[in-house]
C-alpha cells in the first residue's frame, strides 16, 4: 500500500477496505439479514445456478442493498426446477423459488427481497418437513 | 465474478498453531483450489478466539459456525458439507458441558454470552497480519482523528476522564501517568514503553493481543506519544514469544511504510516511531525499573523509586511505562468516547479485564468480563462451573501477588478495590479456580516455588526470607511442621513485605498469608494432625486394601507401577507402603472398591 497522507486519505481506504471484513461483521447478527442460498448441486449447475447466483449479486449490489448474503448449498431435491434458491427473510421461514434465471432474478430482488411480497415460482415447501 | 461470499477465519494464536493449524490453513487453501472456490470463499487466519483449551478453532462467516477442535483431516469434510452443501458439521461442534446440547454460534455458548470484548475486540476477527483489516475495522482512525482535532492536553483529559487504570497489575491511572510524563521536558528525548514482559504464570492475555491485534498497541502507542511529548516507542517483549514478536514486528514494519509510523505521521507535524527490545523471560523483569535497566543492558534488577520513570526512566530520560491491554483499550476510548468507556464497569474500576482462566473449570480460556462482573459468573457460567461435577474449593487471583478466594466470596464483583478488599487483587488477570482435592498450603508452596526461583536476590529479605517461606511451607507439606512454623509463618511473611524493595518481595507472601487466613484448619491438620484433608499431599496420604472387600482379583497388583502390592489369586492383597508411590492407580482398577486412600 501507498503512504496515507492524511486523515481524509486515511477514511478512504477505511471505506474500501469495509467489504474485507464486512462478512464477518454482519455474521455477527445473521438473524437480522437477509440469507440467500443457491444450489450449487450438480444439477443446479448445468442449470445455469452460477450464473443465477451471480446474477443476484450483481442485482443486489447495483440496488446499494446491505443487508444481504450469500451461500451456496448443496442439492436441495428440486432438480426439476433448478437453478433454485433459497431466500431467508429476517424472522421469517424460508422460501424456496424455483427457475430463477433471467428477467426472474430481478424480479425476485425487487419484489421478494425489497418489497417483501411473493412472486410466482414458489416451491411448495416439503423442505420444511425434512427438518421437523 | 469474484466476489467472496464465505470467510473461514482459521485460529493462528500459539495455543492453535501448537496443535496442528498451520496444517488446518494449508489443507483448507489446497481443498479450496481444488474445488476452484479459493476466489469465494476465504481462509483468514486470525487471532486467538480466547478457547485455546477446544482449539485449533475453525471459524465459519457470514453464518458464525464455531467449530472446535478441529484436525486437518477434518477440513475436507468442512469444506464439502458445510461450504459446497451448506450443511454444517454436527460433530465439530461445541457441546454444552451442561446440557450436552451441540452449539454451532459462539454467541449461543455460556463461554461467551457474558464477555464483552474491548481489549480483545479484534482478536479472532482479523488477520492481524493485515493492517487493511485492521483499517477496515476503524484503525488509526483515533490517532488520525487526534493529529487533526486535539491537543496533547486535551488527549490526556479524555484517557483521564475515561478512568482507565493500568492492567499490568497495580491498576494506576493511566491519564494521570500520562500527565506526569508530559510535565518532564522532552528535549533530549522522551520515550513511550509498553510492558509485553507478561510474567505471571498463567497469564497469556498480552501474548494474544500482541498476537490477535498488534496494530491496536502500535496505534496506542502512537497516541501516547503524541500525548506525552515523545517520539520514541519502544516495546519489552519476551524472547519465548516468538508469534507475537513476528505479528509485531509486522505490524510496525507495515505501519511504517503506509506512513502511520515514522516522521510527519499523516501529514501532521507528530513524528513517532517503534523499535522491539527482547527480554530473557525473568518475572522480575516486567517491574518497571529492572525492565528499564533490562533494556540498558544492565542486570534486570529494581531500583527504589522515587525517581519514577516518567522523571528519569529509560537512559534517564522520561519514560512513560504501560502495560499492553492498558494501550490496547486506547484507541476504543477515542473511538467510542470517554463516556461509553466509563459507563462500562463499576464507578471506580471502569472497563473490562482479561481474565486467564484455568484450573478445575469446565471452560479454560482467555475471558474478558465488564469490571463488576461477579466472580460467581465468571467461574460458573462463563467457566461451566467446576470439572467433574466437583465442589467449589476457592479461587487464586493475581497470580503469585495475590491471594485467594473462597466461597463467601463468589459474588464480589470483580474490580481493583473489591479484590484488594477481599484479601486479593486483580494483578494482570490470572485466575486459577480450585476445588475440594487441591490443598491450600500445597497450593502456596507452589506460588512461593515461583517467587524464590523468579527473586533477583538484591535484597536479604525476599532472597533468604522468602527460601526459609518455602523451607517451612515444604515441612507442613510433609507433615512435619509445628505450630510454632505457621506463626513463624504469618510474622516471616510481614517483615519480607515491608522490608523488601520492590513489588515481587513485597508481595511474595500474600499466597501463604491469605491462605493461612482462609484456610487455617487446613494448616493446622496438617501441623497438629499429619493429615492432608484434601488428600493432596503424599507424604501424607497412604492407600489401604480393606481386607473384608478384596476379592484376590490380582487387577490392582498388576496395575501398580511400584510393584508395591503383594497377594495371589483369591488371596487378599497388601500394599508395601514403604515401596508405594501413591499413584492411586491401584485404587481406581479395584471394581469391589476395596482399596481406599487415607
Ligand atoms: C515483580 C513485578 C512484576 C511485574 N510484571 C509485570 C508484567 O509482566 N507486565 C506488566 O505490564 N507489568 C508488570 N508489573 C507492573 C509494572 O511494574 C508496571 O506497574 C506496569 O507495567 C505499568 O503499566 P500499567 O500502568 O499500564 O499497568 C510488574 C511489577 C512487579 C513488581
Ligand atoms: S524484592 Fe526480591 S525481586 Fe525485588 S529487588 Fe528485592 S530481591 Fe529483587
Ligand atoms: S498408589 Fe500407586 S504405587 Fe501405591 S500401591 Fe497403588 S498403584 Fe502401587
Ligand atoms: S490460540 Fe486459538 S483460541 Fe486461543
Ligand atoms: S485385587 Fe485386591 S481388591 Fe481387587
Amino acid at each position: 500500500m501507498s503512504t496515507i497522507k492524511s486523515l481524509d486519505e486515511l477514511k478512504k481506504i477505511r471505506a474500501q477496505m469495509k467489504s474485507a471484513t464486512e462478512l464477518r461483521e454482519k455474521g455477527q447478527d445473521i438473524e437480522k439479514l437477509v440469507q440467500v442460498k443457491v444450489s450449487m448441486g450438480t444439477c443446479g449447475i448445468v442449470a445455469g445456478a452460477r450464473e443465477t447466483l451471480d446474477g443476484l449479486m450483481e442485482e443486489v449490489k447495483s440496488r446499494g442493498i446491505d443487508n444481504v448474503v450469500f451461500t451456496q448449498t448443496g442439492c436441495m431435491g428440486y432438480c426439476h426446477s433448478e437453478p433454485t434458491v433459497e431466500i431467508t427473510l429476517p424472522g421469517q421461514d424460508p422460501v424456496v423459488f424455483g427457475d430463477v434465471s433471467g428477467n426472474r432474478i430481478s424480479e425476485i430482488v425487487e419484489r421478494y427481497i425489497v418489497e417483501g411480497e411473493l412472486v410466482d415460482g414458489v416451491i411448495p415447501v416439503a423442505y420444511k418437513t425434512i427438518h421437523e | 465474478m469474484t466476489d467472496v461470499k464465505m470467510h473461514v477465519l482459521v485460529c493462528g494464536g500459539t495455543g492453535c498453531m501448537s496443535s496442528k493449524s498451520q496444517e488446518i490453513i494449508d489443507n483448507f487453501r489446497r481443498c479450496l483450489e481444488e474445488r476452484r472456490m479459493d476466489q469465494e470463499v476465504k481462509v483468514i487466519v486470525s487471532g486467538c478466539f480466547g478457547f485455546c483449551e477446544k482449539g485449533p478453532i475453525v471459524k465459519i462467516a457470514p453464518d458464525n459456525t464455531f467449530y472446535v477442535q478441529v484436525t486437518p483431516e477434518d477440513v475436507e469434510e468442512i469444506v464439502e458439507e458445510h461450504i459446497v452443501k451448506g450443511r454444517k458439521v454436527p460433530r465439530l461442534l461445541y457441546v454444552d458441558p451442561k446440557t450436552s446440547e451441540h452449539i454451532s454460534d459462539s454467541k449461543h455458548m455460556d463461554f461467551y454470552k457474558k464477555q464483552m470484548r474491548v481489549a480483545l475486540r479484534n482478536c479472532g476477527f482479523i488477520d492481524p497480519e493485515n493492517i487493511d483489516e485492521y483499517i477496515a475495522r476503524d484503525g488509526y482512525m483515533a490517532l488520525g482523528t487526534i493529529l487533526e482535532t486535539m491537543t496533547p492536553a486535551e488527549v490526556i483529559d479524555k484517557v483521564k476522564s475515561s478512568g482507565l487504570r493500568g492492567r499490568g497489575g497495580g491498576g494506576f491511572p493511566t491519564g494521570l501517568k500520562w500527565e506526569f510524563a508530559s510535565r518532564y521536558s522532552s528535549e533530549q528525548g522522551k520515550y513511550v514503553i509498553c510492558n509485553a514482559d507478561e510474567g505471571d504464570p498463567g497469564a497469556f492475555m498480552d501474548r494474544s493481543i500482541l498476537e490477535g491485534d498488534p496494530h491496536s498497541i502500535v496505534e496506542a502507542m502512537s497516541i501516547c506519544g503524541y500525548a506525552i511529548g515523545a517520539d520514541k516507542g519502544l516495546v519489552y517483549i519476551r524472547a519465548e514469544y516468538p508469534l507475537a514478536v513476528k505479528r509485531l514486528r509486522g505490524a510496525i514494519e507495515s505501519a511504517r511504510s503506509t506512513g502511520l509510523l515514522g516522521k510527519d505521521i499523516l501529514g501532521s507535524e507528530f513524528s513517532f516511531d517503534i523499535d522491539i527490545r527482547y527480554g530473557a523471560g525473568a518475572f522480575v523483569c516486567g517491574e518497571e525499573t529492572a525492565l528499564i535497566h533490562s533494556m540498558e543492558g544492565e542486570r534486570g534488577e529494581p531500583t527504589s523509586k522515587p525517581p519514577f520513570p516518567a522523571e528519569k526512566g529509560f537512559w534517564g530520560k522520561p519514560s512513560n511505562v504501560n502495560n499492553v491491554e492498558t494501550f490496547a483499550n486506547v484507541p476504543a476510548i477515542f473511538l467510542k468516547g470517554p463516556d461509553w468507556f466509563s459507563s462500562i464497569g463499576t464507578e471506580k474500576s471502569p472497563g473490562t479485564k482479561v481474565f486467564a482462566l484455568a484450573g478445575k473449570v469446565n471452560n479454560v480460556g482467555l475471558v474478558e468480563v465488564p469490571m463488576g462482573t461477579t466472580l460467581r459468573e465468571v467461574i460458573f457460567d462463563i467457566g461451566g462451573g467446576i470439572r467433574g461435577g466437583k465442589r467449589f474449593k476457592a479461587v487464586q487471583t493475581g497470580g503469585p501477588s495475590g491471594g485467594c478466594l473462597t466461597e463467601k466470596d463468589l459474588d464480589t464483583p470483580i474490580d481493583f478495590d473489591n479484590l484488594l478488599a477481599a484479601g486479593s487483587m486483580m494483578g494482570s488477570g490470572g485466575m486459577i479456580v480450585m476445588d475440594e482435592t487441591d490443598c491450600m498450603p500445597a497450593v502456596a508452596k507452589f506460588y512461593l516455588e515461583f517467587t524464590v526461583e523468579e527473586s533477583c536476590g538484591k535484597c536479604t529479605p525476599c532472597r533468604v526470607g522468602n527460601k526459609r517461606l518455602l523451607e517451612i511451607l515444604e515441612k507442613i507439606t510433609e507433615g512435619k511442621g509445628t505450630m510454632e512454623d505457621l506463626k513463624i509463618l504469618k510474622d516471616l511473611s510481614g517483615v519480607i513485605k515491608d522490608t523488601s524493595l520492590c513489588g515481587l518481595g513485597q508481595t511474595a507472601p500474600n499466597p501463604i498469608l491469605s491462605t493461612l487466613d482462609k484456610f487455617w484448619d487446613e494448616y493446622v491438620a496438617h501441623v497438629e494432625e499429619h493429615r492432608c484433608p484434601s488428600g493432596k499431599c503424599r507424604k501424607l496420604i497412604s492407600y489401604r486394601i480393606d481386607p473384608d472387600l478384596c476379592r484376590g482379583c490380582t487387577m490392582c497388583a498388576r496395575k501398580c507401577p511400584a510393584d508395591a502390592i503383594s497377594g495371589s489369586v483369591k488371596e487378599i492383597h497388601v500394599i508395601d507402603q514403604d515401596k508405594c508411590v501413591k499413584c492411586g492407580a491401584c485404587m481406581d482398577t479395584c471394581k469391589f472398591g476395596a482399596i481406599s486412600k487415607i
